[in-house]
């Protein structure tokens, strides 16, 4: 991200983020694969919270961010992809998750309302297609 | 009429004023621009990891993910994508030091890996395919195959670039352009294993909890 007579990354931060990036990895594939735990919501939690810090080591690391690089518009752009991305994750998963519990059971005795001269129409329909 | 110009002439002066602060930086100007076409694809991916995220346990009826994803595979893939993070970390380092030879060969070893990937991806849809697992099974694996897809297209592109620039490389030696354009493809291959953690997480191993 800096000029490009300057010096992009060392081989000391490509090592250390690929170090970090190895254990960030290792950990969550072993807590799934081993069955370490039982609860599926603290595994799914921990999972997110292993893959956020690894985004963040990567980012660091090897995409070699930082607050000061062509005067802080990356950052800027940045972060305003992050806000954008949350909003749109957490909404439609928040939207979609209340639309399916409160949509759900009106609709199903509404159907079940339907159904029944639809049950009743099933059987001739059926014989006039054998 | 003299409003008109007066303002005019606002306008212009601003614009100079604009063009001299332009300058300072005219060299970053492409890196930066790479950056936010990064960004803009970042919220495809966002897009497709709320799809995921929604329709993600509609099985209809049909396989769900502990049933299909083979862990140790992906395992295996997410080696392969993180090592070659760090391959063209050394071609950077060794391109920066001006060292043609060893550039090509970091730079062919992580093209090796990116196409190693896509082979085991490639193969794991087939597998799925065959099982009658494919896209149009249930929402679920619609909006799997769309996530896995899309970038698994991105890192086909991916290498399609690197080889076209061993090829400059090759022909036109290191010149500031080709430092450029590596420096361009370094983020986007870095940035492509960022998808890939959020992939890995969200997708396989979420996706087989019960």
């Amino acid at each position: 991200m800096s000029a490009p007579q300057e010096h992009h990354g060392s081989l000391k931060s490509y090592l250390t983020g690929f170090v970090l990036a190895v254990i960030f990895t290792a950990i969550p594939f072993w807590i799934v694969m081993g069955k370490v735990l039982i609860n599926s919501y603290v595994i799914g939690l921990i999972l997110l919270g292993l893959g956020a810090v690894q985004i963040v080591v990567h980012m660091v690391y090897f995409l070699d961010m930082n607050t000061k690089s062509e005067g802080g518009w990356s950052m800027l752009a940045l972060i305003f992809t992050v806000i954008l991305v949350v909003i749109m994750l957490s909404g439609s998963l928040w939207v979609m998750y209340h639309l399916n519990h409160n949509m759900m059971p009106g609709m199903m005795t509404e159907s079940r309302m339907e159904a029944k001269p639809a049950s009743i129409m099933l059987p001739e329909s059926t014989g006039t297609m054998r | 009429m003299s409003e008109l110009t007066t303002s005019a002439d606002a306008i212009t002066s601003e614009n100079n004023a604009r063009y001299y602060v332009r300058e300072h930086h005219p060299e970053h100007s492409t890196l930066l621009g790479f950056w936010l076409y990064l960004m803009s694809d970042c919220l495809i991916f966002a897009c497709l990891f709320a799809t995921y995220g929604v329709l993600g346990r509609n099985y209809a009826g049909g396989p769900s993910g502990a049933a299909l994803f083979d862990l140790r595979l992906v395992a295996f893939n997410t080696s392969l994508l993180l090592v070659s993070s760090i391959t063209f970390g050394f071609a950077m380092l060794e391109i920066q030091r001006a060292r043609l030879r060893t550039t090509l060969i970091w730079l062919s070893v992580t093209g090796l890996l990116g196409a190693c990937f896509i082979g085991v991806e490639l193969m794991e849809f087939v597998h799925l395919i065959q099982q009658g697992a494919g896209p149009a099974r249930s929402g679920f694996l619609t909006s799997f195959f769309a996530i896995v897809g899309t970038h698994g297209l991105h890192v086909t592109f991916g290498i399609l670039w690197l080889v076209t620039l061993m090829f400059q490389l090759n022909r036109y030696g290191i010149n500031p352009d080709n430092i450029r354009r590596m420096m361009c493809l370094s983020m986007f291959w870095h940035f492509l294993d960022v998808i890939w953690i959020g992939v890995f997480t969200f997708v396989y191993l979420m996706g087989v909890l019960p």
